[in-house]
């Protein structure tokens, strides 16, 4: 037997013996989404329990080195422990940005201090992470973010305002672009700091946004403390990390668009009814739907080249620029659709009868992907002048 | 199959285009024009391209081509598209052959895909009759004489017509319009009686051209396939030919879009060059994202032929379609952005809209294709 088909059966055999049975049904909402922290959301007690089973080995990050609170595990059996898991419906033991995003940023520039003092615990939930970047002023534009931070020494004294800053209200610790510095470019004196959120300088305030309810918050910063040995990389060069982080954040945002099993065509044929030919009976939207399962087959498409690409070593080529941009305009059609195929149901707010309005919110909501983590106009910009070599005004 | 390409693909695509960047370029093409040539393409240099194999590239080694498949042949028609190469390469090798493999007995086959492998004979398809490609519409009536037929009726849009040594006749031995059961083939070799071929000057200035039918007989032996039954391997074949011809206009639109954005970068207005305007800056970048796409689908659908995949009738409309939709979007950007200089002839700009048009046309545009794509869908 291989290692590999070893490594597989004990795999399987310990999944078996310690994969709660409702940890093994499908997610419902984000509710069911475990993000760990102090003070944790559970929507079933198992959530606590699957996590810290999941820890122990290493499992909740197990491409991650071991002395970080990661598996070690190779690719291939990180490979073998998702097939695993989804063989049984085993749901993932912890989502987090300290995964997704904090955890890959101290990897690449973190010093082992910090990668030892934070890492682990990412792994095990224990601290639940948000990211400051955007500001009133430093959306599109983010470089010329405002809020100060005073050297004083072992410590910064922190002062300004975030936005957007996604579950603040509920995150341990923030990961923050600030300025150190004003005197050279705009892109220059910005550092990324790591800071608690528990201190009476940090005052947090949701946000509604026209969907309703939404995780985002505004920071507020008034003297708040982050301890020096808590700066990440080098003290003004924090851009370089934030542009790292962003690819993450682009990466993640651009797999918003995948639908459920059934096709915008299929479901329009149950509410519309087709001809006599069979074909959908409104022939205007018909074409719609058909542009847009065209540009979502080819998408796909292009995401599995562009994989594969990297996978035969030829490196991430220019098609990766376009993803952010295509897949939330794609996402955005979609939903657009959903309120052209499901017609009054889809602009239900409340109410059973209506899901709750799910087709109305999503709908709203989808409207931010092409405005979070840089505007389809920003990342046209970037295919324009990084790409396609167009010059600046 | 991982959606790249192998060492010996990226060989044949780097041969191909240095070959015909030489050899068949927009300046050869536009010299073939303004000389009137019928053929519409070089015999000297087809001869060449016989010669390095590319007449046989899909073609099995036991009917005497490479055995390449199709995504080899599918980077040669890029690069035929990106230079704006005329040849045979789509008539007959693309489009003939394939019917030929799809349908032919063993001795068809034996007698016709080694010919056409090594450029020694053109066969072509005579398919669509009206305005538009519409297969099952197929109204030319083939009747019973003896133990052969009798044909009547019109095709138009025969590509190579004038050059052809052979024609693929779709007729009806039974049935009525919009029926897949009575459709037959037959190999009509050119100059039978009762065939007559008169050549159309098309706007891409290639060599396409009308087959009149009138009591025109064909033998057993000649009939490809069985009898009513060649539904299914002409689909089958007409579903590799979009492919090939989306293959050839990916090369087209992508090199047309690679020109245009050169020209922004040099068009100076306003005291400085055009492509720093944010306005074209976007159109352009869209455009790029776009092309990837078209890259990805025709890729897939190349690949989708030689792996026999299970649905390459939605991959090759979905490819079509999507090619069709691009290609037509960025020519008419290649015009608009250019400006004056590409309305006039002198620019080569033209060339890429006047062909690109003939090829979104050819078996099945942007709207013949989304439709089937959406019928293949379910809805």
């Amino acid at each position: 037997m291989s290692d590999l088909e070893q490594f597989r059966q004990e795999t399987r055999a310990w999944l078996e013996e310690n994969c709660p049975d409702s940890m093994r049904t499908p997610i419902t909402g984000f509710e069911d989404l475990y993000n760990g922290g102090r003070n944790p959301e559970v929507s079933h007690p198992d959530q606590v329990v699957w996590c810290e089973r999941m820890a122990e080995k290493g499992w909740t990050v197990p491409h991650w080195p071991r002395e970080y609170g990661g598996g070690g595990l190779e690719k291939a059996e990180v490979k073998v422990l998702g097939e695993e898991m989804s063989r049984i419906g085993a749901r993932r033991a912890l989502d987090s940005f300290g995964i997704s995003m904090l955890g890959p940023a101290l990897l690449e520039f973190g010093n082992e201090e910090q990668k030892l003092e934070h890492l682990p615990k990412i792994a095990r939930g224990e601290i639940r992470w948000c990211q400051g970047y955007s500001e009133p002023n430093a959306g599109s534009d983010l470089a010329s973010l405002a809020t100060r931070a005073e050297d004083k020494g072992d410590h910064y004294l922190i002062n300004g305002q975030k936005v957007w800053t996604s579950y603040a209200d509920k995150a341990d610790w923030i990961f923050c672009l600030v300025r150190t510095d004003n005197t050279g470019t705009k892109h220059e004196g910005i550092s990324f700091v790591l800071f608690d959120m528990d201190q009476p300088g940090v005052t947090v305030k949701p946000i509604k946004l026209i969907s309703g309810s939404s995780p985002f918050c505004e920071t507020f910063f008034d003297n708040a403390r982050a301890e020096k040995k808590n700066l990440v990389g080098e003290d003004g060069k924090g851009w370089s990390i934030a542009k790292y982080l962003l690819t993450h954040e682009r990466e993640m945002i651009s797999g918003f668009g995948a639908g459920p099993k059934k096709t915008v065509g299929q479901m329009a044929l149950e509410t519309i009814g087709a001809d006599a030919s069979g074909r959908l009976a409104n022939s205007v939207l018909r074409q719609n739907i058909a542009q847009y399962q065209l540009d979502t087959m080819a998408f796909g498409a292009t995401m599995a080249r562009v994989g594969d690409e990297v996978k035969s070593g030829k490196g991430l080529g220019p098609a990766s620029s376009i993803f952010k941009y295509y897949g939330t305009e794609l996402n955005k059609r979609r939903n657009e659709l959903n309120l052209a195929v499901l017609g009054e149901y889809a602009l239900g707010w409340e109410g059973d009868e209506y899901n709750g309005g799910t087709v109305s919110r999503d709908w709203l909501r989808s409207k931010g992907n092409s405005i979070e983590g840089g505007t389809s106009e920003v990342q046209l910009n970037i295919v324009a002048k990084r790409v396609l070599g167009l010059p600046d005004a | 199959m991982a959606l790249v390409l192998n060492e010996e693909q990226t060989m044949l695509k780097d041969a191909a285009a240095g070959f015909l960047a030489e050899k068949a370029t927009v300046a050869h093409q536009r010299a073939l024009r303004d000389e009137g040539d019928e053929r519409g393409y070089s015999e000297s240099v087809w001869k060449e391209m016989a010669e390095m194999g590319w007449a046989g590239i899909a073609i099995a080694e036991a009917y005497g081509g490479l055995g390449y498949g199709y995504v080899g042949l599918g980077l040669v028609l890029e690069q035929t598209g990106a230079n704006l190469s005329a040849s045979p390469l789509q008539s007959s090798v693309l489009i003939g052959a394939s019917v030929i493999a799809e349908l032919g007995s063993e001795k068809q086959k034996e007698e016709w895909l080694p010919a056409i492998a090594s450029g020694n004979k053109l066969v072509t398809l005579a398919l669509q009759e009206g305005n538009h490609h519409a297969p099952l519409a197929t109204a030319a009536a083939a009747a019973r004489d003896g133990d052969g037929w009798v044909l009547n009726g019109e095709k138009v849009l025969v590509l190579d017509a004038s050059s052809a040594d052979a024609f693929i006749v779709i007729a009806r031995t039974s049935g009525s319009s919009g029926d897949e059961q009575g459709l037959s083939a037959f190999l009509l070799e050119a100059g039978s009686a009762g065939a007559t071929v008169t050549a159309r000057s098309m706007v891409d200035s290639r060599n396409a051209g009308l087959l009149a039918l009138k009591d025109a007989r064909v033998g057993a032996e000649q009939l490809l396939g069985e009898e009513g039954g060649a539904w299914r391997g002409l689909s089958r074949a007409l579903d590799i030919a979009a492919i090939g011809l989306a293959a050839e206009m990916l090369g087209l639109s992508t090199e047309a879009f690679t020109r245009t954005v050169d020209y922004l970068k040099e068009r100076k207005q306003f005291g400085r060059v055009i492509g720093s305007f944010q306005g074209l800056q976007h159109r352009a970048a869209e455009l790029f994202a776009e092309l990837e796409l078209c890259r990805s689908i025709v890729l897939q659908a190349l690949q989708g032929i030689d792996n026999d995949d299970d649905n390459l009738p939605l991959l090759a409309s979905a490819a079509k379609a999507k090619l069709c939709q691009i290609t037509q979007q960025v020519t008419n950007e290649a015009i608009q952005m250019h400006g004056g200089i590409g309305m006039t002839d002198e620019h080569e700009i033209g060339f890429f809209i006047k062909r690109a048009r003939v090829a979104q046309h050819t078996l099945g545009d942007y709207n013949y294709h989304l439709d089937r794509f959406a019928q293949l869908g379910g809805f």
